[in-house]
């Protein structure tokens, strides 16, 4: 266990350097949550009213939008430097790959949705200091469920032909939960309601966490091989 | 060889005749539904078409189980040919739930609950499909389709729990709860009959499907080869 533990750990810190030394997804990222925070102010209008109850829905169509621009990248830096052999001599369990990926990605995930939320909060007004409790028990929960099944389906779709436009259409309609779970919650969270009236959703939300995590871990290794 | 594709044909006859007497059955033989007039009628074509699609579903999923665990190309063809055949069940759903949901609910769509479910259901499998088009090679391709088969499969009952608290307005299933059904006996004798026949057709293709898929592979395998 402690060599499997140190395995993703490995693979993890290795995502998060390369990361670090060449800021490509983060920078590219960051930008991104920017434009999309000028597209929804253009869409909607000025009217703050409406901006601030469309405000969950933004913030998580967010995130997933730049989750799919991030996730889908999961395993192109080992396949456009030629170094998937590299990850695949990984001894042991394959699965260790998977979860220092997806540790690696839920990182970058997590550092965009704080900025984003942030600049939502700047740039819309809003008052987001008596949501961010509830915040952040929502927002690991939600980019769990996204970045699991979400790196999964990019180690797939990273070996397949037209893979910009297979991620998005596999992991969508597979996120749809998520996404009507973390919204309604984030709705309770934002209306300064106790946590516990969103309690169906986040149980609902760890409920298809584990389910995901679980069949990462279990089908990974059928996704390498090859 | 021969047998085989004769049992195959026997199937397809039934199937037909299973319908014919299905169809027979939903206009001739049961009534008039009081309240609903003849609109009622389309259920003959949608609860056996969900039903079917139910069934094409577990089998993707039995399939993509079948194949990751014991890498035999029988259970990627029967996970691709359910699949298939689930989506166009899935869309003789829809097509035939929105036809009768106009003159009875009075809109062609409405976001009530199992209408959204079904409706992911028919993109997760789009997608599934789609996937499968990308990959030429039969063994790559069976592996990834067989892990999203199996995601896709394992979303079902969290889908159906998020978009149930998200919205209902579709009335209970009456076939599937715990009490007995309400429905009249006649109703209930078409249904099954439709059900039955509507079964051997979704056989009935697999196994054309199944056969097709096999001829597919050994012509890419032999024009591999002959590269």
């Amino acid at each position: 266990m402690p060599a499997y533990a140190r395995r993703v750990g490995i693979v993890l810190w290795k995502d998060l350097l390369v990361e670090r030394r060449s800021k490509e997804s983060l920078n590219a990222l960051l930008f991104f949550g920017l434009l999309l925070l000028f597209l929804f102010q253009f869409s909607l209008g000025p009217d703050r009213a409406r901006l601030e109850s469309a405000l969950p829905g933004l913030l998580w169509l967010g995130f997933v939008l730049a989750g799919l621009l991030g996730l889908g990248r999961s395993f192109l830096a080992e396949r456009e430097n030629d170094c998937s052999e590299g990850l695949l001599l990984t001894p042991g369990d394959k699965s260790a790959i998977y979860l220092g990926k997806l540790a690696a990605n839920i990182c970058v995930m997590g550092v965009v949705e704080i900025v984003i939320l942030a600049l939502f909060g700047l740039f819309f007004d809003v008052d987001l200091a008596r949501g961010l409790p509830g915040l952040a028990v929502i927002l690991p929960l939600g980019t769990v469920g996204l970045a699991a099944v979400g790196t999964l389906f990019a180690a797939v779709t990273a070996q397949v032909r037209a893979r910009e436009l297979l991620f998005p259409v596999l992991l969508l309609p597979i996120q749809v939960p998520v996404l009507l779970a973390t919204v309604s919650a984030t709705q309770v969270a934002l209306a300064g309601q106790p946590l516990a009236d969103a309690g169906p959703w986040l149980q609902l939300l760890a409920g298809a966490d584990i389910v995901y995590l679980v069949i990462g871990l279990l089908t990974f290794e059928f996704v390498l091989e090859g | 060889m021969m047998p085989r594709s004769a049992t195959t044909r026997v199937l397809g006859w039934l199937a037909l005749l299973a319908l014919l007497v299905g169809l027979g059955l939903a206009f001739g033989y049961a009534p008039r539904e009081s309240i609903q007039g003849n609109v009622q009628r389309i259920m003959y074509v949608h609860v056996p078409a969900v039903l079917t699609a139910y069934l094409a579903f577990v089998l993707v999923l039995v399939g993509s189980i079948g194949y990751l665990a014991s890498a035999r190309a029988g259970w990627d063809r029967l996970a691709a040919g359910a699949a298939e055949l689930g989506v166009l069940f899935t869309g003789i759903t829809i097509a035939s739930g929105s036809i009768w949901g106009k003159p009875t609910w009075g809109t062609w769509w409405t976001w009530d609950a199992r209408l959204t479910s079904t409706a992911i259901l028919f993109l997760v499998y789009v997608g599934y499909l789609l996937l499968r088009a990308m990959v030429d090679e039969p063994e790559r391709r069976g592996r990834f389709a067989a892990v999203v088969g199996i995601v896709g499969a394992a979303n079902i009952p969290i889908v159906h729990f998020s978009v149930k608290w998200w919205r209902a307005l579709h009335q209970p299933s009456t076939i599937l709860g715990p009490e007995p059904s309400p429905i009249a006996a006649p109703i209930a004798a078409a249904l099954a009959a439709n059900w039955a026949a509507f079964t051997l057709l979704f056989v009935y293709l697999l196994v054309r499907r199944i056969e097709i898929a096999r001829l597919e592979e050994a012509a890419f395998l032999g024009g591999a080869r002959a590269r």
